[in-house]
């Protein structure tokens, strides 16, 4: 039955349909393999009655020969996705058991077109971290191993147990989120694909809110194919969402194997930053060779205020956050602790219902939103954004359709590593991915290599608004150039 | 700019969470250590920019003033930690 699980997204699709096995065959393959992964802490919540009962719908209807696009794909769900009547956490203690009377548009897209729900996945605290260690329900261990030791690394995050599970063939794909690199960095510690699309392609009602003007939902899976499949159903207009376009929802998996001659691809020199290992610059050469050999041209650009980007970042997303967070009070859902009156009731409920690094954030954001630093800090972080909007916009008024830069400043760290007295040191992490989402542009991270240690290193590629296509047609040459990367073995089951 | 004690105390109460007089002072570090990172947004020449407001150009779809949902008091109300008779129960807010 392992065999199941190793199967791509597209191959489990095009088997279900050959009636080579069948949707509750799949969905029983995958929870039995959750069942033996318990250690690495992806799923926080499984829930197999439901996949099983949706994928004897699904068997049904490749019977009947009515199958949808996703029929029978066994996917787990990043906890920050309201799921109707299972429990929903962003996993945060304040949100205690709550569970959605409703279910968010994303995952109802997915269930429409025939996906099969595996369970609830962990990630940081309200998406807030870059290694998945704020979870309230503990940190995920990555799949991944360095050569020749046993230490635990983190996944990456915050869509850590989305990137893990996807890794260790625990699903068949996953959702994340995607606020300052929180699909894109785990798809890169994990040697799988993650796409961010462009802000407004997917609806974000029914996702819990971080930083509502940066987050944006997108798929895991282990090649760019099955995230081109996973993004067309994931995609599309919804009124209860007004930054989300009405624009149609390509089939982006037509974009794989189109030709990218004479695509134009801007190397940004300023993302040769200091520190960085020289195995990473080294892979994004190559990266480069690849996509010429392709027949793409090569151009260099610059982007003058990306350095600029993640200080700005640490204004915006803290602001946004401080105000977004603000309705876990312990009147309407969650935990309460009593207080002698509403305001002590509030303090005390937001006191031990929100870890550290949720506190810091919010802390941060009512500072710099407070009367007196409101300019210092907010409008001119928010200035600064536009700038670096703008330094994206120059290059692609030069006629480039991506660029190409790499996906992390290092590979994965171990569990414990980072979580020091500076909280900087970690919010470094994001450093290639965070101007991406300042500039609302889509961004895939593609698997191109292992590292010194045996551990995977991604490359990011950066497209024009709504222009994922290119993204998918550029992710698949570096894919097929790089090889598939070969996921870690079972050590854990 | 450094933030104080005071300051800190001030913002937690502003952002209604309870912060112990142990924690103050590694607050104030870890915040300050942040704010110092942020500070380099000073070397930015922003005369005359605009600040984002969308970060997609696109105007935002207006809608008929009709009622579209509601009525579901019992959904809304069966996740709260305490209720009484189709209302949120709070302490006394009202002297």
């Amino acid at each position: 039955m392992s065999k199941l699980t190793s199967l791509t997204l597209a191959e489990a699709r095009d088997g279900l349909r050959a009636k080579q096995f069948s949707a509750v065959e799949i969905a029983d393959a995958h929870l039995a393999a959750i069942e033996k992964a318990k250690s690495l802490n992806a799923y926080i919540l499984e829930t197999p009655e439901k996949a099983r009962a949706m994928a004897a719908e699904s068997d049904k209807r490749i019977k009947a020969g009515d199958a949808r696009p996703l029929e029978g794909i066994a996917l787990g769900v990043k906890d920050l996705f309201a799921t109707e009547g299972v429990r929903t956490t962003a996993c945060s203690k304040i949100l205690g058991n709550f569970e959605p009377p409703y279910e968010s548009t994303v995952t109802s897209h997915l269930w429409r077109d025939g996906a099969v729900m595996l369970g609830k996945l962990n990630n940081d605290e309200f998406a807030m971290g870059s290694s998945n260690e704020t979870s309230a329900f503990g940190p995920v261990v990555s799949p991944w191993q360095r050569k020749g030791s046993n230490a635990k690394l983190v996944p990456g995050g915050s869509s850590g147990g989305s990137a893990a599970a996807v890794a260790a063939n625990l699903c068949l794909g996953a959702t994340g989120t995607d606020t300052g690199g929180s699909i894109r960095q785990p798809a890169a510690f994990t040697g799988i694909v993650g796409i961010k699309p462009t802000y407004g392609r997917c609806s974000r009602w029914g996702i819990v809110a971080f930083a509502s003007s940066l987050d944006q939902a997108g798929p895991f899976a282990r090649t760019v194919q099955d995230t081109a499949i996973l993004l067309r159903s994931m995609a599309g207009h919804d009124p209860k969402d007004s930054t989300c376009i009405d624009k149609e929802v390509p089939d982006y998996e037509k974009a794989i194997g189109k030709s990218v001659k004479g695509m134009k691809i801007g190397i940004p020199k300023e993302y040769r930053i200091d520190g960085v290992p020289a195995e990473i610059g080294k892979l994004w050469e190559q990266g480069t060779e690849w996509l010429k050999k392709a027949g793409a041209e090569i151009v260099e650009i610059s982007l003058p205020h990306t350095k600029y980007a993640l200080p700005a970042y640490y204004i915006v997303a803290p602001a946004e956050a401080s105000s977004n967070l603000a309705r876990y009070d312990g009147v309407r859902y969650g935990l309460r602790v009593p207080g002698r009156d509403i305001i002590e009731l509030y303090e005390n409920t937001r006191a031990a219902g929100f870890g550290a690094e949720v506190k810091r954030r919010i802390l941060i954001g009512t500072y710099v939103l407070s009367a007196g630093y409101y300019d210092a800090y907010y409008l001119r972080a928010q200035k600064v954004r536009t700038l670096i909007k703008r330094d994206f916009e120059e290059a692609f008024k030069q006629g480039v359709n991506a660029i190409l830069t790499p996906a992390t400043p290092s590979s994965a760290f171990g569990v414990g590593e980072k979580s020091g007295a500076d909280p900087v040191e970690m919010y470094l992490n994001d450093v290639f991915t965070v101007t991406v989402n300042m500039a609302g542009l889509p961004a895939i991270a593609v698997p191109a290599g292992l590292d010194g240690s045996a551990l995977p290193l991604g490359l990011q590629l950066i497209g024009r608004p709504f222009d994922e296509e290119t993204l998918f047609s550029l992710g698949h040459v570096i894919e097929q150039s790089a090889g598939r990367i070969k996921l870690p073995d079972p050590w854990w089951s | 700019m450094s933030i104080d004690a005071a300051t800190v105390r001030r913002i937690a109460h502003l952002a209604r969470i309870k912060v112990e007089d142990g924690e103050i002072d590694h607050l104030a570090g870890e915040i300050n250590s942040i704010l110092g990172f942020v500070e380099q947004l000073k070397e930015v020449n922003v005369e005359g920019v605009e600040p984002m407001t969308s970060v997609t150009p696109m105007k935002l779809p207006l809608r008929k003033d009709v009622v579209t949902d509601g009525g579901d008091a019992k959904k809304v109300l069966m996740n709260a930690p305490q209720s009484e008779e189709g209302f949120f129960l709070v302490p006394k807010v009202v002297e």
